[in-house]
């Protein structure tokens, strides 16, 4: 694909208040299938991609790059966009002779950033997860519901989250954060 | 208004996480069943007041469908767990017994 | 006449004016004030009319148990009706109306139905308005109705917004009084997470009003520091004017949070609903005062003696000058105490007890106080004002020893511990015969998910009326018992005991319950449903219990035998709004849009829903009708190019060693042994053997399938496929990967589509792609999957290419096709064109009790496989029943276009007496290629009888011929899509 062709679900997408809401562009992401309790699935994923494998609903960060426990035959690989095909490649041959599946999942997802004080406040706004810095911190992936619909979200620092779902309902996920964000609504708990 | 721990992810779901799948732990029978067997496996299904075993899956999280024990009366969780069985587990059983002497399973 | 004191107000900000109307009328307040307080300041006593008799109305409570004064609150966007004038926080600029009275609130036309209350008792409804049966429809209802309801309903859309918001705790105390605070700091102190609600905007509760010491200190003080010793904690959190609502299994709590009410300008939502867990739950939520059951008990200026206490020491508001008590208990003293401190006269206090000896009566008769024991009231005088009240022996049947002149009553019943969250779920109550109410049981607390108790109720919400009981430092004069009073004077004839109201708010009176035993209700939920007992909005707070003792009195069975009625959440109304949360207008739903609908947007494209997806139903230009539309994209991908936005189409990754054999079990026919790089049309069944989804499937390598699934259906069909992985075929080996949206999928169609594709660079290896087929490579710059598929009957291609470079195809094939005249069209056009070549469409063709047999697609059913999902099924006897309506084509005979799902009539009656049926419309389209009305149906013995007409049913009552064909009515040799 040549460069520029490719664009994200809302490129510059951007609104304001307890927190920042904002769709950071194209992100590469990559799912793994495969028996996560089996011997050769850990080395086979560090041949591949440098990463180990995260521990339950972990995500763990090198450089660019992160790695997302999903689910106990499920990883998801965090990278640049255009390195999404490299990578399932990458994999494919790293495990070839196992049962797996790798696939690039880009362009299927949408990602969005929030960003500020009112972060937590905004993500419990929406999802029914205990969002206090205590139970959810930094390296915790939580796959959950984002008002209606699934969604997956992690902290990147105290006062930063990240939040993947289907490009599809780019739009409502993005308008319903933005909602929650908006000026006025903090509630002060968080 | 129910709160399930998935076994795979460990998450204590909300009820709007997971979707409701039904009686567990029925048996699919083969293209020879009889006509009888086959209708049962369609459509009898079990509402017992009490002890219930169920299908759950974790829709809005890691995915995976789960299986619970609860009381269809007071909503009590004695535990959830696998999918890959064919009957629940002893430890679910035990822990049904320990707190309903009187329940047998049927 | 009520009227703001000089001094006092506990709430008040005395240097804070504020203006407001009520009626249309200006009047001024304070801040601090509740509308009712406000009201009362301005000497408005009467505030509404009864719902059924119209009666008069005065504001009778100062809290969320108030029955009367509720009022039509605000204007336009922000108008809201039955708000509760005594929990209605004031602001500047407030405006509220009076309900349910015309034409006046003075002077109600309704009223005159008043002196018929005698010729309305309860059940009236039900054994008036039976007979004859029309008239309830046509006569009766519309009648009625224009009587029913008490606020009016909003016009216009709500101005404000709304949210949920989610938290978890270890401890939430519902009630910020003081056995809430002390609660608190004991569950704060052991490092829980604590959360604490507070239904009003202050803490403390009744405590700083009715008075004692905790640590030696005013109450006022206590609540200080204990407030301050609670914010500095950091596991604590305090939140006033949230509403413990309901509590639900599993520690499931509803809170609801009047965010902006008080301040409407504010720039936050309205209303906040808290979906809080909490692993324990501690109600501390108080108490609520009984009213007495005497004769004119609801003439306005009769008022609970606790809440004429409130309004002088909370809001420095005297509710009249001269307050006669009556009680049956020694809190009620207190009020007496507290107006004669406030410079009120209290001519009387009337004790229906034998003797009041207490500390609180010595008080009393110490301020010079008159108390009169085993004496009650025999009548009120006054009808929209309270003017004096009648004494009489509260043994006897009512003569009058004394008239007094006063214009309140302030009554005392003796107080009902807040039980309704601990009952939420489940929580079982006992009667507390010494103190003649119900309380908790803690030996049956609502119960968890482990089957533990997880509720306590502490403080008077326990029916721990006294300070000393709820905390140890504390420390209030001591109280004699009450003694139960349900009815005064005890012989009280039918005369008085018509006149003893119950529920103010359904005018449900003492008389209404007795009938309602006399006439064989012993269940305490019948007698509710036939008198309308506590079923107003207060939902029976002020007046249940009485009438459950007045019950129970009339079926001659104690009151515990005769139980409460069930209590429901919520605990107060809480408003549609924040049920709803931010769920409404752009973010009622998701919409789920492809990576070309912008496209489609810009070029004024009708949209039509499909599940959540919004896809175009066509294109029109400038002065095109649809209809038009539709015919000009049909014949443009006819004829020459078509462009079509199939992105919505599921496309499910299925990979593993055992793929082929987990495809034979989906789908119908035999996937296993279709060769990488072709592509199979398939059929997928449920277990009941009938047709749950179709599509194109694709072989991407020797353990990898591409399965392409209904527009609607990749959700639930990829749930399908991980249901069987995961419960029944756990040991197959097996990956799926629902991949749907990672591709944008563009079908170019038409007798051009290969010219297009050239000319955009094609790059696929051998360059006639057969039909069938697929090939991954390039075109142009595009990294692109191409598939050979046709739904349309002509020669076409389904281009994919990931999402994110979804437009710029779809860019790139438009200039490119420009030459060609490039139509870009629609899901009706699709549809038409589908139909033209007699292609099924699921949820039109099919619904979940059509087979794929019945549909004449047995050639997609293979007879080699063991087992597939639905196999069985199909065998079983009403499957195989040669009766069964199958699918044909159907051709008016006039050319019109038959109506959707008309149905073909039969000769002769069903049992119930319809017309017979045999067969009906699935799909129907005027075609532009035939110039025709065609169609598909459902016919019993259809495919055996090509060429008959067949009448069908129009729903103006006439029928419409058509004959019987082929449902293949386009290039049937599919010369065109073999192109």
């Amino acid at each position: 694909m040549p460069e520029g062709m490719g664009v994200s679900a809302l490129p510059g997408a951007r609104a304001g208040g307890l927190a920042v809401v904002r769709e950071p562009g194209l992100q590469g992401m990559v799912s793994l299938k495969l028996d996560l309790t089996a011997g050769w699935a850990a080395p086979g994923v560090m041949a591949a991609t440098g990463h180990a494998v995260p521990g339950q609903r972990q995500i763990t960060r090198i450089g660019q790059g992160a790695v997302a426990w999903m689910a106990p035959d499920e990883l998801l690989f965090f990278c640049p966009h255009a390195q999404a095909d490299v990578l399932v490649a990458a994999l494919s041959d790293a495990l070839k002779d196992r049962h797996h599946l790798a696939v690039n999942m880009s362009d299927a997802r949408v990602l969005f950033a929030i960003e500020g004080p009112g972060t937590r406040e905004v993500l419990a706004k929406r999802m029914p997860v205990d969002v206090h810095p205590d139970s959810f911190a930094p390296g915790q992936m939580r796959r959950t519901r984002l008002a209606q619909v699934p969604a997956a979200v992690w902290m990147t620092g105290p006062q930063a989250a990240r939040v993947v779902c289907a490009r599809s309902v780019a739009r409502y996920a993005f308008d319903t954060l933005a909602l929650a964000a908006q000026q006025g609504g903090a509630v002060g708990v968080y | 208004m129910l709160i399930l721990r998935c076994p795979y992810c460990g998450v204590h779901a909300d009820e709007t996480e997971l979707t409701p799948g039904g009686e567990a732990h029925l048996t699919r029978p083969g293209p020879g069943a009889s006509d009888d067997d086959f209708e049962g496996y369609l459509f009898r299904r079990r509402n017992p007041r009490g002890v219930h075993f169920e299908r759950w899956c974790h829709t809005c999280g890691c995915g995976k469908w789960f299986h619970a024990a609860r009381c269809t009366v007071t909503h009590q969780v004695f535990g959830t767990y696998s999918a890959q069985t064919t009957e629940p587990p002893g430890a679910i059983i035990a822990a049904i017994r320990a707190r309903r002497p009187d329940w047998t399973p049927t | 006449m009520s009227t703001r004191l000089a001094r006092g107000g506990r709430y008040l900000d005395r240097s804070r004016p504020l203006a407001f109307t009520f009626n249309g009328r200006r009047m001024h307040g304070l801040a601090g004030d509740t509308l009712a307080s406000a009201l009362l300041a301005n000497g408005q006593m009467l505030v509404g009319r009864s719902f059924k008799y119209h009666r008069p109305r005065g504001i009778v409570a100062a809290g969320v148990e108030e029955p009367n004064a509720l009022v039509n609150l605000g204007a336009g966007g922000r108008f809201e009706p039955n708000q509760r004038a005594t929990t209605t926080e004031l602001f500047d600029g407030l405006t509220a109306r009076s309900q349910n009275h015309w034409p006046g609130l003075g002077f109600d036309i309704g009223a005159l139905g008043g002196l018929a209350a005698r010729v309305l008792p309860a059940g009236f409804y039900y054994k008036t308005f039976i007979h004859p049966r029309p008239f309830w429809k046509h006569v009766f209802e519309p009648v009625l109705r224009q009587s029913a309801g008490l606020g009016a309903a909003p016009r216009e859309r709500d101005a404000d917004r709304y949210e949920h918001f989610h938290v978890f705790t270890d401890t939430l105390i519902i009630g910020g009084g003081v056995a809430g605070l002390h609660a608190a700091k004991q569950a704060g102190a052991a490092g829980r997470r604590v959360l604490l609600l507070e239904q009003s905007a202050h803490w403390g509760g009744r405590g700083p009003v009715d008075g004692g010491r905790i640590d030696g200190m005013p109450i006022d003080d206590w609540v200080n520091v204990t407030l301050h010793t609670l914010n500095d904690m950091p596991n604590v959190t305090l939140r006033a004017r949230i509403t413990g609502a309901g509590v639900y299994d599993h520690g499931y709590v509803l809170g609801y949070e009047r965010v902006a009410d008080h301040a409407p300008d504010a720039g936050g939502p309205r209303h906040r609903l808290w979906r809080i867990r909490a692993a324990r739950v501690i109600t501390a939520t108080g108490a609520i005062e009984r009213p007495l059951s005497f004769a004119g008990n609801d003439v306005p200026g009769v008022m609970l003696a606790s809440a004429l206490r409130d309004y002088v020491v909370n809001y420095g508001v005297s509710a009249g000058e001269r307050t006669v008590i009556v009680t049956n208990n020694d809190d009620a003293y207190r009020t007496a105490i507290a107006l004669q401190r406030a410079g009120l006269s209290v001519p009387c206090i009337v004790d229906a007890r034998p003797d009041s000896s207490g500390v609180l009566p010595a008080q009393a008769r110490a301020l010079g106080i008159r108390v009169k024991t085993g004496t009650a009231i025999a009548g009120v005088k006054g009808r929209r004002r309270v003017a004096g009240v009648a004494l009489c022996r509260h043994a006897g049947t009512g003569t009058v020893t004394e008239r007094i002149a006063c214009d309140v009553v302030a009554m005392s019943g003796g107080w009902s511990p807040v039980v309704h969250l601990w009952s939420h779920c489940g929580g079982k109550l006992i009667w507390d015969a010494a103190a003649a109410h119900f309380r908790p049981d803690p030996a049956q607390p609502p119960t968890n998910q482990a089957g533990d108790g997880f509720v306590r109720a502490v403080g008077a919400a326990n029916g721990d009326l006294h300070l000393s009981g709820i905390l140890p430092g504390g420390t209030a004069p001591a109280e004699a018992p009450p003694v139960p009073v349900w009815m005064m004077p005890l012989g009280a004839d039918i005369g008085k005991r018509a006149r003893m109201w119950l529920d103010y708010q359904n005018d449900v009176k003492v008389t209404d319950v007795q009938l309602a035993a006399q006439e064989g209700y012993e269940s305490v939920e019948h007698a509710k449903r036939y008198t309308t007992l506590g079923m107003a909005t207060d939902q029976g707070k002020l007046g249940n219990i009485n009438g459950l003792a007045v019950l129970s009195d009339a079926l001659k069975a104690p009151v515990p035998q005769v139980g409460t009625t069930t209590f429901r959440p919520p605990y107060t109304p809480i408003s549609m709004g924040a049920i709803a949360g931010e769920a409404r207008g752009h973010v009622f739903q998701p919409i789920r849009r492809t990576p070309i609908h912008d496209w489609h947007t810009a070029q004024g494209a009708v949209f039509e829903p499909v599940g959540l997806w919004r896809r175009p139903y066509c294109f029109p230009r400038p002065g095109e009708c649809r209809a038009d539309a539709v015919m000009r994209e049909v014949t443009g991908a006819r004829t020459r190019l078509g462009l079509f936005d199939a992105s919505t189409l599921g496309k499910i990754l299925v990979k593993g060693p055992d793929a082929g054999r987990f495809m034979d079990m989906l789908y119908t026919n035999m996937m296993s042994t279709l060769q990488p790089g072709r592509c199979r049309y398939g059929l997928m069944c449920n277990e009941n053997g009938f047709l749950m989804d179709d599509g194109v499937v694709a072989r991407l390598d020797d353990t990898t399938f591409l399965a392409h699934t209904t527009t609607g259906g990749a959700g639930h069909v990829h749930a399908h496929m991980e249901s069987w992985l995961q419960c029944e075929w756990w040991d197959w080996q097996v990956y799926t990967a629902d991949v749907t949206e990672q591709w944008a999928q563009i079908a170019v169609v038409g007798p051009k589509a290969r010219a297009v594709l050239e000319k955009l660079g094609w790059n696929l290896g051998a360059r006639a792609l057969p039909l069938m087929a697929w090939a991954e490579g390039r075109i142009g710059a595009f990294d692109v999957r191409v598939f050979r598929i046709s739904f349309s009957g002509e020669l076409s291609f389904e281009v994919a290419v990931p999402a994110s470079q979804g437009r710029a195809l779809w860019d790139a094939l438009l200039e490119a096709g420009a030459e060609f005249n490039a139509t870009p069209y629609g899901t009706e056009a699709m549809h038409v064109m589908r139909a033209e070549k007699g292609f099924i469409m699921i949820g039109d063709e099919t619904d979940g009790t059509v087979t794929p047999q019945d549909l004449g697609l047995g050639w997609a059913i293979s007879r080699k496989k063991a087992d597939y999902l639905g196999k069985r099924a199909q065998a079983r006897r009403h499957m195989t029943d040669p009766d069964r309506w199958r699918l044909v084509g159907l051709q008016t005979l006039d050319g019109t276009v038959l109506p959707d799902g008309a149905y073909a009539l039969a000769k002769g009656e069903n049992s119930a007496g319809q017309r017979n049926t045999q067969g009906r419309v699935t799909s129907s389209y005027h075609s532009p290629t035939l110039g025709c009305g065609i169609a598909m149906g459902l016919v019993k013995h259809g495919p055996d009888r090509m060429g008959e007409v067949l009448a069908f049913s129009t729903t103006d009552g006439g029928t419409v011929l058509a004959r019987i064909v082929s449902p293949v009515f386009y290039d049937p040799k599919g010369t065109a899509q073999n192109a």
